[in-house]
């Protein structure tokens, strides 16, 4: 067991299981915005939960950062060693007679997922941090008494580049997740009687995640 | 139709040359030549000219041997399907192509000459594990003694179909040889006469594959695509399982 880590099938399992956790945690993450869709109330009170109960914050929370930062940390390491592979490139290579554009490039989607996410954490994450750990504002409220989660969302899409930009890392995350999902799923070894099907399922997942993510971003731009 | 082409062919002296690609003209070419038969041409040209000819590697050209590579116009064994170069017949090129012809590459694959790569690095993958060991004083119990279900038993051959050609590791942008190892793992993997040393096999021919520095499997699937034997991808599944239930145990 130990060292697995060290071997090039071990790396791979550990890849794919940092991917499937942050699926897993994309879905959650997209119910819980798709709320602000419909219901503010329902979403104010859901991220007040999720902002302020211990074993989110203190468990979950930093699994979750440690997840993100394994995957593409992780990443990086195998694309170094990957170019190690072959030093001397082909003149000619046909890469799409045999493979998809997404299967070639998600060094480049992740990469673009990766600056996303820097974005995202300047937007949302870091003055949620601000405001209860440093300002020691745990109550979630305005100064009027309302939930403040559902106006700082709203407030956030009103600049047009920021949905834009948002929009534009969503069609990466749906690039990278076309062959990301089942990916994972080879890469833990299940590839049975299930996997056409899960496929299927792996296509319609990377599709109507982000695209329900672009969804939000311009409602909430067009209904502020 | 006979065809006119121009070959644009990597040329290497020996392994530490820098090497560099060649224009060369061939004419007259049969569409129902294969494209060794082709390369035959041209170097009888080379030849007659007193030009050093194009080193490439060959021997059964019947498609079983293995021993046939060419990267031809960006992919493995060229733009035919399921079959190795030496079964690539110039009926898939037309009048007055210009044809790519690399050798195959990969860091563990090091150039000897020209189109010729060194693939010993598979016979240690082998070495290291891709075998069963059998009593053979005489007293060896014949195979077919044991009974084994059939649906194993097809998909043990159809993994030990794999001929080692390289194709996989030369496809694969990662140079990964992982659809290669897992064919070795997995025809032994399904069989009773494999498991006795199952644990040991996985462990040491990752191991060893690992050592020869070929690179890390992304699932692209593109040896999958190009190798002239249609190995699967469920291969590779199944030495990751073999692979993390034997790094468990052991």
């Amino acid at each position: 067991m130990s060292g697995i880590l060290n071997s090039s099938i071990g790396r791979k399992f550990a890849m794919a299981l940092s991917a499937l956790f942050l699926m897993i945690f994309l879905l959650q993450h997209f119910a819980i915005n798709l709320l602000s869709v419909f219901s503010p109330d329902a979403f104010n009170d859901v991220s007040h939960f999720m902002g302020t109960f211990w074993a989110i914050q203190y468990l979950l929370q930093p699994v979750l950062i440690f997840g993100v930062i394994f995957h593409f940390v992780m990443g990086f390491v195998l694309e170094i060693k990957n170019n190690k592979a072959r030093q001397i490139s082909y003149a000619k290579n046909n890469g799409a007679a045999n493979s998809t554009w997404m299967s070639r490039n998600m060094i480049w989607s992740g990469a673009a997922i990766l600056a996303f996410i820097c974005l995202h954490f300047y937007d949302f994450w870091l003055p949620e941090i601000n405001t209860k750990y440093m300002q020691g504002d745990m109550s979630g409220l305005l100064a009027n008494g309302e939930f403040r989660y559902f106006e700082e969302l709203q407030h956030k899409f009103v600049d047009i580049w920021r949905v834009v930009l948002y929009c534009i890392a969503f069609v990466f995350l749906a690039l990278h997740l076309l062959h990301g999902f089942n990916s994972a799923f080879q890469s833990v070894g299940a590839n049975n009687k299930y996997t056409k099907g899960l496929k299927g399922f792996g296509k319609a997942y990377a599709i109507i995640i982000p695209l329900g993510f672009v969804f939000i971003a311009l409602f909430h731009h067009f209904n502020h | 139709m006979n065809m006119n082409l121009t070959l644009k062919i990597w040329r290497q002296k020996n392994a530490s040359d820098k090497g560099k690609m060649v224009d060369y003209k061939v004419s007259d070419i049969s569409p129902d030549m294969s494209f060794l038969e082709m390369l035959d041409v041209l170097n009888e040209q080379l030849i007659n000219k007193d030009e050093e000819p194009v080193a490439f590697d060959h021997d059964c050209r019947e498609g079983i041997c293995g021993m046939c590579s060419l990267y031809i116009n960006g992919e493995a064994h060229g733009p035919d399907r399921g079959v190795t170069t030496c079964q690539l017949h110039m009926r898939m090129f037309k009048d007055g192509d210009t044809i790519t012809i690399e050798p195959f590459r990969a860091t563990a694959f090091p150039v000897i000459k020209d189109l010729i790569v060194d693939r010993t690095s598979f016979d240690r993958i082998q070495q290291a594990g891709g075998f069963i060991s059998v009593n053979t004083s005489g007293n060896t119990i014949d195979a077919n003694t044991i009974p084994v279900n059939k649906h194993d038993a097809d998909t043990a051959f159809d993994s030990a179909t794999c001929i080692g050609c390289g194709a996989c590791v030369a496809s694969c942008k990662n140079s990964s040889a992982m659809l290669f190892v897992g064919a070795k793992v997995s025809q032994f993997a399904l069989l009773p006469q494999g498991q006795v040393e199952a644990t040991d096999r996985v462990l040491n021919m990752v191991k060893q594959m690992d050592e020869e520095g070929f690179g890390n499997c992304t699932n692209t699937g593109a040896c999958e695509v190009e190798c002239p034997k249609g190995i699967s991808l469920e291969n590779i599944a199944r030495m990751n399982r073999e692979y993390l239930a034997a790094s468990l145990k052991g």
